[in-house]
């Protein structure tokens, strides 16, 4: 497909040739795992943790618009029936409701897909959560592209759109036990936040390569050391950054991960602390379009405190992207393990 | 009816010389700025004065008291009337009347949480303030709270979508305990709201929704606390609904008589006038 698909009404359509025997079931499917082939998962992360969590704190409650199901939180439904809320096909109400909740002494947790709170509901979040500082969470699912579904549900620019809300905390969390332990954290913060969610079956990634690991609101962590490159990732993009950096070192090339879960607001400290230690190239690598996400985050927080490393960003372009099976796409925009891997060789 | 704070059940002003200090108020704030929303804060003032004296609980000396019946102000610049009715029912001190849309104001032009006392949320984003009514009135019915939620929104925001997601949404939960206020003045930025996207048969359309619907001349009192109260001891296990069709600068004849726009211009002499048209036909 073209970069573009700008409408072209005398455009001529050409059928696709079946897959041949034993080529296809590559699917565009939402279900596929993004865990790596040897990465033990864990199911529902989200689920039981909020389920863990609202045992110990009554104030919470769950909402969500017609997506339970696909954003784990039928587990808190099952766990807490009274206090899950549906809220139907209607996004809007649900970010206002949960506003409305939390007015009244509640921590909601609203979920549904990423594209719809970030697109839909946005003037919802900004007025009705974000001015008043509300602890609402927003929780969605299938952030930047982590579906073959095409733009309707590639919530590719989420980070861009909601960078820009004042007050709002901004979470990536890269897996299974990120996602346990910001639970609590996003719970305990006074304010609001949006949460992108890796849901259903998990790859627990971070303490294979780091077993001290622990999340924390607002810091990002050195997962490895390296003294060719560093990259700073968020999402399973940190995943994909320690596959790559296990590869490389296998060819002699020495990288660095700082994993940076919060995106807003950024640990600027610690990536200048990291970004000013020795000839290092910085890479930034993100699920997310290059335009507005962490890699514009740590280029301006670089920029303006003097720091002129080599830098590059991986990220997704500027584009709305094709329709498929996801391992494709990731190669085919550059956020796959293989493809982190040449474009990081390339720079050095 | 048990819903009045002690102080207002005590009084004898009559609901009809709240409403006429309510537009007197209104028109007050509209001098302090040479401008403001003053034609929908006449309009409403009927309503205002039945809401804050007839049909809410609340203590004045503690705006936040969680026992209080929560008034939403979707409309936010409404915000001139509601100001002068927190005023009147003794939340604000009237001397901040003067400060109406000046910087360091309490008073804001368009109606914010954070910055006064007794306005619940921040309006002006129309659309917005039904959806947080539903999850108040969720919330409060979770902590077993028996306050009532009432949300007054404008015709105009009968054309968000969000209003009738929260429409639905309030009746699929059955929330008896939230009353919308719509103000039908049939005015909205460019022009007649029944021209500009028309919402009628608006009865029809929140019976079908699921609410309780009463639709009354929101500029007769004894109509309005007809219907505040019957919203309130109603026993369906629906939300409420009172369309009150109301007259834009209702109270000042000359202002009536002009050309009723969304903003209406009012000369620098004619804040006095005004002033005077009220003071004409003052109720006891």
């Amino acid at each position: 497909m073209s970069a573009t698909r700008a409408y072209d009404p005398h455009r001529k359509w050409e059928p696709r040739a079946a897959p041949k025997p034993g080529e296809g079931g590559r699917t565009s499917a939402m279900i596929a795992s993004l865990a790596a082939e040897g990465y033990e998962t864990v199911s529902a992360p989200f689920g039981h943790a909020l389920v863990a969590e609202a045992e110990k704190n009554d104030r919470i409650v769950g909402l969500t618009a017609d997506l339970a199901k696909y954003t784990d939180l039928h587990i808190f439904a099952e766990a807490f029936p009274g206090r899950f809320y549906q809220m139907g096909m209607a996004e809007q109400v649900m970010i206002s409701a949960a506003a409305g909740m939390a007015r009244e002494g509640f921590i909601p947790f609203a979920t549904t897909y990423a594209v719809f709170a970030s697109r839909r509901a946005y003037d919802f979040i900004a007025m009705a959560i974000a001015e008043e500082y509300l602890p609402v969470k927003i929780v969605c699912a299938l952030p930047g592209l982590t579906t073959g579904y095409g733009p309707s549900h590639q919530a590719t620019e989420d980070l861009a759109i909601f960078r820009g809300l004042p007050n709002l905390t901004i979470v990536d969390p890269c897996d299974a036990i990120d996602v346990a332990e910001a639970v609590p954290a996003i719970a305990a913060h006074p304010g609001p936040v949006y949460m992108r969610l890796p849901r259903g079956k998990v790859a627990s990634v971070i303490r294979r390569h780091c077993p001290d690991y622990k999340f924390e609101l607002g810091k990002a962590k050195l997962l490895r050391d390296g003294k060719d490159a560093i990259v700073i990732a968020s999402g399973f993009m940190t995943m994909r950054a320690l596959d790559a950096a296990e590869e490389l070192e296998r060819g002699g090339i020495s990288v660095a991960v700082l994993h940076c879960p919060t995106i807003k607001p950024l640990d600027t400290e610690t990536i200048l602390a990291e970004a000013r230690k020795g000839e290092r190239l910085v890479v930034t690598a993100e699920n997310h379009t290059r335009v507005g996400g962490l890699g514009e985050a740590v280029a301006s927080t670089l920029l303006t405190n003097g720091v002129t490393p080599t830098f590059r960003m991986i990220g997704l372009p500027d584009q709305f992207l094709d329709a498929g099976a996801l391992p494709a796409l990731h190669d085919r925009y550059g956020i796959s393990t293989i493809a982190m891997m040449d474009q990081i060789r390339s720079w050095l | 009816m048990t819903s009045q704070s002690p102080a207002v059940q005590l009084s004898n002003v009559s609901l009809a010389r709240r409403a006429w200090e309510i537009r007197r108020k209104a028109v007050r704030m509209g001098e302090v700025q040479g401008q403001g929303y003053v034609g929908q804060g006449l309009g409403i003032a009927d309503v205002l004065a039945a809401s804050y004296f007839h049909a809410l609980t609340y203590r004045p000396e503690e705006p936040e008291w969680e026992g209080r019946d929560r008034f939403l102000l979707s409309i936010g610049h409404y915000a001139i009337a509601l100001y002068a009715a927190l005023i009147e029912a003794g939340i604000l001190p009237e001397q901040e009347l003067e400060t109406y849309g000046t910087d360091d104001s309490r008073l804001p032009m368009s109606g914010m949480a954070a910055y006064t006392p007794g306005m619940e949320i921040t309006g002006g984003s129309l659309g917005q303030g039904l959806g947080i009514g539903v999850g108040m009135a969720l919330g409060l019915k979770a902590k077993k709270n028996p306050a009532f939620v009432y949300n007054l929104m404008s015709d105009g925001e009968l054309g968000e979508g969000s209003t009738w997601e929260a429409a639905m949404s309030a009746a699929h939960h059955r929330l008896d305990n939230l009353v919308c206020i719509v103000d039908f003045n049939d005015q909205q930025a460019d022009g007649k709201s029944t021209e500009t996207l028309s919402a009628e048969p608006l009865v029809d359309k929140w019976a079908a929704f699921g609410w309780h619907v009463q639709r009354v001349d929101g500029n007769d009192m004894s109509a309005l606390v007809a219907a505040f109260d019957a919203a309130r001891v109603c026993a369906e296990r629906k939300p409420r609904v009172i369309i009150c069709d109301t007259v834009m600068c209702k109270g000042v004849p000359f202002l009536e008589a002009r050309e009723i726009t969304h903003f209406v211009r009012v000369e620098a002499d004619e804040w006095q006038k005004a002033l005077a048209a009220l003071d004409a036909n003052r109720p006891e």
